[in-house]
């Protein structure tokens, strides 16, 4: 079977509107959150059922063709972005919530549930699924599984990987897999954080089995404003150090406080150089007496305006001011991109300037928001990209910033992935070894490389893969029985 | 053809565990088999066959900490004693509480066997507090997965793989995790119900409440033991609310819930990580809450002594009877479990093991030629 039968092979799995080849259907699936990438597939199948999704898998790897698995598209460094000689394996219609287990307190899920989707159905049970990417709303599980995603609540209750207890995955060459189980105390090697956030280079997620938590009885959120970013930053250093365990504490600083209030009026001081969310989540008697605490620590950190949620409605309209903060942005320039990069908590007023010294240095300007209590940044980087050479600065700058936190102990990706965006990257933040254990690990999951190729690492050529593959024979040769 | 001087090699730096493993590996030194172990808290992993004992005891030392940072690393051999007593001057811990600590467990051999002690339940698990690792694989190379920040989405999770793999896959050599403040406060409560079906239940009221206590156990006879943490001025206010809910249906209590003074309650909690409570042969089960009273009612019957952990999603059974009945029992209740203490087979897993589908690509990228496989 070649590339050219895949096609016909589909549509005998395959209802015909299930299979999308025209021009107008494909261009919605071009790009993804990050639309400087842009590739056409030569088909966009949708399955309905995992079954499905494994046959369709098993049809590329005997025909040889890439495919490349999709949820909304949300993804921010071109982690979803297609392949032009492969398909598009939309996964939206595999929405069903299996099972929601209240006294073994777990969901199990198929890939294209809204992440947001889960808690809706866990809350009527006292519980919720807590990792809370900005873009839940709309991003899906499997999404979260691939890219091992983050948001506001990493500094108290870690990423998705965190939350996955157990996989159901089809590999590559179409091997079904089962990775851990239901327990939060497993036994065997840690398959399932093997797994999370390999960027869809290994294979499928099909079925996930998510720890569930009960809600929190109540919250204390408070925003504060500072005269200065270094000051928020210096504040969120107090908390940590105070031995406080906030749920969040996120900054933004002026220019995205002036979008995000454009855009939904969130009430935040549109004087500030940077505010600070901080939110406590717990007991009521617990969070009070913290909140004394953090109160005292906030106001001797210098803000010169304390405001605390007095209701629900007040804590959402806090956190909707920071969660639209990206799209936001959007008013303030064409065209944007955004970093994701981390340093170290103790290290974050360094890397804030020197974020800044670049953007001057590159004429552009830069908005600022992060998850403070993880040392994970977010710089918006504006440009606009009808003015010849600014995408090429734009980039240029976003290259530096990532150099910047590698070089402060980072990492180049908090929670956003690799991607197409920072392959690159890659090699300066890991050594020599670790990447060829990385790709050696990649290839046995996919010796065809048929499995979102290109993302995390540029494509093997073929020259390449054939002697990978020669020496491969050779060493297992020489293994004994 | 190398011959070996001695079977047990003792490196002291990260090279030498290369060279230890370089001159073991089937194919370059000798065709044989390399064990790791450490501090030896952990007999019934250490069936060393016809391999070469690899002690990293000497691989030892905290290598980096800072407090703000909330992040420490460590060679693999140090102890984690060693560990607690140094973060807890900066009023800092391992949230997951690292089992046998008190019986000479290493920081690495609590990830190469991916153990959790109480603080499991609320804080997350010794999977959720390593950021990063660097590791000798079955070719002598040394390879970092993770990194040292708290948060990492780059590239492949290579020390997840290996978390749990009981030194069958790679030797960790050195570890970084991150550790939260410890709680200013905390207060353990009892309470003992009629049998283990009404301590379930109550367990259940446990975990579905807002209460959020940070560890909980239960034993067969059906006491709950529940410890809770936190900001000092409020811990007697959620005492008396968690005893509430834990005294809820009073037909079923026996002793009603009562606060342990602090030294019966440190005695309860250290004797639980050390377990105390055991004195032959010991192993690990996974479970979930509804999965207990079965397999409870089974161990029952085959006598062995046992104790439910981190909210009931894990079983500790001190096992009267040779290994492979317990691996039997576990099948016919499709459970997985770990032998720990007590004699050493060349499996120590129990009952349903890990499906090989995944496990083996992992096995031939990091040890091709099974230089560490049971």
């Amino acid at each position: 079977m070649g590339p050219s039968d895949l096609l016909p092979a589909l549509a005998r799995v395959l209802p015909p509107a299930r299979i999308v080849t025209a021009a107008a259907g494909l261009a919605a699936f071009e790009s993804d959150g990050l639309t400087t990438f842009k590739a056409r597939p030569r088909a966009v199948v949708l399955p309905e059922t995992g079954d499905e999704v494994v046959a369709v898998v098993r049809l590329c790897a005997a025909a040889g063709v890439p495919f490349v698995a999709r949820g909304s598209g949300t993804s921010l460094s071109g982690g979803a972005v297609p392949h032009v000689d492969g398909i598009v394996i939309a996964l939206n219609r595999l929405t069903r919530i299996l099972e929601i287990d209240p006294v073994d307190r777990i969901a199990v899920v198929e890939p294209g549930v809204i992440n947001l989707d889960v808690s809706a159905a866990a809350i009527p049970l006292g519980l919720y699924y807590a990792p809370d990417p900005s873009s839940q709303a709309i991003c899906t599980i499997g999404g979260n599984v691939a890219f091992n995603s983050g948001g506001a609540h990493c500094f108290r209750h870690g990423m998705t990987l965190n939350h996955v207890l157990g996989l159901k995955v089809v590999l590559a060459d179409g091997t079904l897999a089962t990775l851990g189980g239901r327990s939060l105390d497993p036994v065997g090697p840690d398959l399932v954080g093997g797994f999370v956030g390999s960027e869809g280079r290994f294979g499928i997620a099909l079925e996930i089995t998510l720890r569930l938590l009960p809600r929190p009885a109540g919250f204390r959120t408070v925003l504060a404003a500072y005269r200065s970013l270094a000051a928020a930053g210096d504040a969120v250093s107090r908390i940590v150090r105070s031995g406080l365990l906030p749920g969040a504490m996120e900054i933004m600083d002026h220019l995205a406080i002036q979008a995000a209030e454009a855009a939904v009026h969130a009430g935040y001081p549109l004087d500030a150089a940077a505010v600070l969310l901080v939110e406590l989540e717990g007991e009521a008697a617990d969070i009070d007496a913290q909140f004394v605490d953090l109160e005292a620590l906030i106001r001797a950190s210098g803000a010169y305006n304390v405001r605390i949620a007095q209701n629900a409605a007040e804590r959402l309209a806090m956190w909707k001011g920071r969660k639209s903060a990206f799209s936001a942005v959007g008013r303030l320039s064409p065209d944007f991109i955004v970093q994701d990069g981390v340093v170290p908590r103790s290290r974050l007023g360094e890397a804030l300037v020197g974020i800044e010294a670049i953007g001057r240095t590159h004429g552009i300007r830069i908005a600022n928001v992060f998850h403070a209590g993880d040392g994970n940044l977010h710089p918006l980087i504006l440009f606009d990209g009808r003015i010849a050479g600014a995408h090429d600065r734009a980039e240029a700058c976003a290259a530096e910033i990532l150099r910047l936190c590698i070089a402060l102990g980072g990492s180049i990706t908090g929670e956003h992935g690799v991607g197409l965006e920072k392959r690159d990257f890659l090699a300066e933040q890991y050594g020599e070894e670790d990447i060829a254990c990385m790709k050696r690990l990649q290839r046995m999951m996919d010796p065809a490389d048929i499995a979102n190729p290109g993302k995390v690492f540029a494509p093997v050529t073929q020259a390449a893969a054939a002697k990978h593959l020669a020496a491969h024979a050779a060493a297992t040769k020489r293994v004994p029985s | 053809m190398k011959t070996f001087p001695l079977s047990l090699l003792k490196p002291t730096t990260m090279p030498e565990v290369q060279e230890a493993v370089l001159y073991a590996a089937p194919g370059i030194g000798d065709t044989t088999r390399v064990r790791p172990v450490a501090g030896r808290s952990k007999t019934a992993l250490h069936h060393a066959g016809d391999g070469v004992v690899v002690d990293l005891a000497g691989l030892t030392g905290i290598t980096e900490y800072q407090a703000d940072e909330c992040t420490f690393t460590a060679l693999a051999g140090t102890p984690v004693a060693e560990i607690e007593r140094r973060l807890a001057e900066h009023g800092q811990s391992l949230p997951f509480e690292p089992p046998l600590a008190g019986r000479g467990a290493t920081i690495g051999g609590t990830v190469a066997s991916g153990l959790n002690g109480p603080g499991r339940y609320h804080h997350g698990g010794v999977r959720d507090f390593l950021i990063g690792a660097k590791f000798v694989d079955g070719e002598g190379r040394l390879i970092r997965g993770g990194g040292k920040v708290v948060k990492n989405a780059a590239g492949f999770y290579l020390h997840h793989l290996l978390l749990g793999s009981l030194g069958r896959l790679a030797i960790f050599v050195e570890l970084t995790f991150k550790v939260f403040p410890t709680p200013r406060a905390e207060r353990t409560l009892r309470v003992a119900c009629a049998s283990l079906g009404d301590a379930l239940a109550a367990l259940d009221r446990v975990r579905r409440s807002t209460t959020d206590p940070d560890a909980v156990e239960l034993t067969p006879e059906g006491a709950v033991i529940v410890r809770i943490a936190g900001a000092a001025d409020a811990i007697d206010a959620r005492a008396e609310g968690l005893a509430a809910i834990l005294g809820h249906d009073r037909a079923t209590v026996v002793e009603p819930p009562a606060s342990l003074s602090p030294v019966d309650a440190a005695a309860w909690w250290t004797g639980s990580r050390d377990f105390a409570w055991v004195s032959g042969p010991l192993a690990k089960v996974a479970v979930t809450p509804s999965r207990i009273h079965a397999l409870d009612a089974a161990l029952a019957r085959a006598g062995a002594s046992r104790r439910y952990g981190a909210g009931g999603e894990v079983a500790w059974v001190g096992w009267p009877g040779a290994w492979a009945e317990l691996d039997a029992l576990l099948l016919e209740h499709g459970l997985s479990g770990v032998a720990l203490i007590g004699p050493a087979p060349a499996d120590p897993m129990l009952g349903v093991r890990p499906d090989d589908a995944f496990l083996s690509r992992v096995r031939q990228t990091i040890d091709p030629r099974g230089t560490f496989r049971g």
